[in-house]
């Protein structure tokens, strides 16, 4: 059911909330969980942690919750120095499974559990659970048992437990992990249109770079400790910073051609497989004498005339398209073809990709170079 | 390898029911997926294969032989768990050899090795087999898991959602190589999953199941097309089908008994007609933006130009591909043309 659009949350019960993280850093004895971390999370902003298990990224959630102190550096909370607080003294709430209720107690009784907990007045819980299951159009349920509950309406129950603490922040460790995968993506829409209406400055947690993309307002990817790469869905995905982020983001991932020459500053081509192919002028030359092309699957397309020979590997059908594995003598590569593209297995066939969105990635550093497309 | 028929399988536990009729045919070097949601039966489907499982009525056909009262290790299948589960003191090798061993094959060293380092090379473990079982990562153990059971050469493989507890990346690689493995090797593969995407790059045939109930068996491309019921349109896709009453639409094609018309979101038609929708959801994917529509009390997936700009509340008009319309009666069945 899609929630009302009538129903607004009152103005005055949101409170402002930004987050800043300056210069964090956290270590267990000799490991360094996270490299000194700066970023900013917007007041009303869905901002998504994303990154490979022990990257880091749970453990900086937890240093804004209060949970785990840092080793170095401050944690400011709407411009106030949190950093020593307790968790129990930061305004924030933690959801860490939206399917965790207590199976005991009905759905009201749920909600209002952590009213009752801070001894607030009954009539006043009455009212913010009522102003609760209204904006999650859950009213008819308040005397229903949890356990009866279709996932979806759990799952609201369980962000109302939270909501009705009215926080200033919301955080969030990979809360629908262990749903599978088509409820996923039906919970997925379902947070992300509350968040449209409540507007609540959150901070998500995932490995799953699908749904970072989907709810997203800002991601910051996250590898080894270190925030490699800070911005919108559609900043990341098209100007990666790093190979990591180009690989990690996407589905497929993005291919990198090698290049087995350095690059100079002002080049607008590369020779690959002795053919010529143009890229964005270059703003910058590589430091090392191999470096990589980055391309998109969707930016690459079979040719009939010049481009790099190989042969399909596999094709992959998703109804809308489908995905080819090429092997070819410089590597592997994926491309993404419509779906009415009828090419066989063992096919041999060329490939080019489009000139305007290629980006030269360093291979020393493996950091993408400034271009024409690629402004860093 | 073989191939195996199910022929009007019913099971129940107690008053549960698991399985109802359920019949279908899997070819001789067929990958055939099992497709559908927690507690559709499809574990229940493996378990009956293998032999863990009695039917309470129906038989179970391998290679034409009637295997239904068959014990489990007369029946050669191999089965690969959800978990990988491998002998920790052993190494990746011996792991791997451990099936070939068994008294009951005493197979010559060299043969075992020459299978073993063949097996392990289709799935890039080939540099891994003297480590021990617990010095790999998580997608490395699940490869020795399948490797483990590809060794051997039984009637059928049963795989129980091998791919679901590694990341998304590893899936993905995963999910290529055990499809040209199974090529190559000829394998006859029973596969079951929720994952759609799974189903449909994998399969040879996808049978989608229902609350124990076989409702279509075909190609990947075929029930992506021709769904027999709005259920099945749902379960693949991403995003979903839309699914909108009739009322909503005018044009001359619509055959009289439709209630339902599904479309998927790749045949919408931004900018075309005289409907109009409400931006409620923009989903950015780098390669596609998805938007989702409001009509009045009804949502709209629609592909939409990853190089424009759009903002919630937008205004847009939403047209569909009549062609490309599926048209479901009262009852959800398709309308076949």
């Amino acid at each position: 059911m899609p929630f009302s659009l009538s129903v607004t949350f009152p103005a005055e019960n949101l409170k402002m909330a930004n987050i800043v993280l300056q210069n964090v850093k956290k270590n267990f004895g000799d490991f360094i969980a996270v490299e000194n971390s700066n970023l900013k999370v917007e007041d009303g902003e869905f901002f998504v942690m994303l990154g490979p298990s022990g990257c880091g990224k749970t453990t900086t959630l937890r240093m804004i919750a209060g949970l785990e102190m840092p080793t170095s550096g401050n944690i400011l909370l709407n411009k106030e120095n949190v950093t020593s607080l307790r968790a129990s003294q930061r305004d924030i709430a933690f959801v860490f499974q939206l399917f965790a209720l207590y199976p005991h107690l009905n759905v009201e009784k749920n909600i209002s559990f952590p009213l009752r907990m801070q001894k607030m007045k009954s009539s006043e819980i009455k009212e913010r659970v009522a102003e609760v299951s209204l904006l999650l159009r859950i009213e008819h349920l308040l005397k229903s048992n949890v356990s009866n509950l279709a996932g979806g309406d759990r799952q609201r129950v369980a962000l109302g437990r939270a909501i009705v603490r009215r926080p200033a922040a919301f955080l969030m460790d990979e809360p629908l992990g262990t749903l599978d995968a088509e409820f996923r993506e039906e919970m997925c829409l379902e947070l992300k249109k509350l968040h449209t209406r409540i507007h609540a400055t959150t901070v998500y947690v995932t490995h799953d770079q699908i749904e970072a993309m989907t709810m997203g307002d800002k991601i910051a990817v996250m590898n080894q400790g270190i925030i490699l790469q800070n911005g919108t869905p559609n900043e990341i995905y098209s100007k990666p910073k790093t190979k990591f982020v180009g690989s990690f983001i996407g589905s497929p991932s993005m291919n990198f051609i090698p290049v087995d020459v350095a690059i100079e500053k002002g080049a607008t081509s590369v020779v690959i497989d002795s053919n010529v192919f143009n890229i964005p002028e270059q703003h910058a030359e590589t430091i090392a004498d191999k470096n990589f092309i980055g391309i998109r699957p969707e930016k690459m397309t079979l040719t009939q005339k010049k481009g790099i020979a190989g042969e399909v590997y596999a094709s992959e059908y998703l109804g809308t398209r489908n995905i080819l594995t090429i092997n070819t003598e410089v590597g592997q590569f994926k491309v993404r073809v419509s779906k009415d593209s009828n090419v066989c297995l063992h096919e041999n066939v060329k490939i080019t990709f489009d000139p305007h969105s290629a980006i030269i990635f360093d291979g020393a550093s493996d950091k993408a170079l400034p271009s024409a497309y690629m402004t860093i | 390898m073989a191939n195996v028929k199910f022929e009007n399988i019913s099971k129940y536990f107690g008053k549960t029911k698991a399985l109802s009729n359920v019949d279908f045919e899997i070819c001789n070097s067929e990958f055939f997926i099992l497709l559908g949601p927690t507690g559709a039966g499809k574990t229940t489907t493996l378990r009956l294969i293998a032999g863990l499982e009695n039917p309470d009525s129906g038989k179970i056909m391998i290679d034409g032989i009637d295997v239904t009262k068959t014990q489990p290790a007369f029946r050669d299948t191999a089965f690969v768990f959800q978990q990988y589960s491998l002998y920790p003191n052993y190494s990746v090798f011996d792991n791997m050899a451990f099936p070939l061993r068994s008294p009951l094959r005493k197979e010559s060293p060299e043969k075992i090795e020459k299978r073993v380092v063949e097996i392990a090379t289709l799935l890039k473990i080939q540099t891994k087999l003297n480590n021990s079982a617990t010095e790999l990562s998580g997608g490395e153990m699940q490869r020795v898991a399948i490797g483990r059971a590809l060794v051997r050469n039984p009637n059928i493989f049963l795989m129980d959602e091998p791919l679901s507890s590694l990341d998304a990346k590893l899936r993905e690689s995963l999910r290529v190589e055990l499809k040209r493995i199974q090529e190559e090797l000829g394998a006859t593969i029973l596969y079951v999953t929720h994952d759609q995407i799974e189903a449909m790059t994998m399969g040879d045939r996808i049978g989608v199941l229902r609350e124990g109930e076989l409702v279509q068996i075909g190609t990947p491309a075929e029930i992506y097309s021709s769904p027999v019921d709005t259920y099945v349109a749902r379960r693949l896709g991403s995003p979903q089908i839309n699914l909108l009453p009739v009322a909503m639409f005018e044009f001359p094609e619509i055959p009289s008994e439709t209630k339902t018309l599904g479309i998927r979101p790749e045949d919408t038609l931004l900018g075309s007609s005289k409907m109009e929708g409400t931006v409620s959801g923009i989903e950015n994917l780098g390669a596609d933006t998805i938007l989702l529509l409001n009509f009045n009390e009804h949502e709209v997936f629609a592909y939409a130009d990853p190089r424009k700009t759009y903002s919630y509340g937008d205004v847009l008009k939403v047209g569909i591909n009549p062609e490309k319309a599926l048209f479901f009666d009262a009852q959800d069945q398709l309308i076949s043309a």
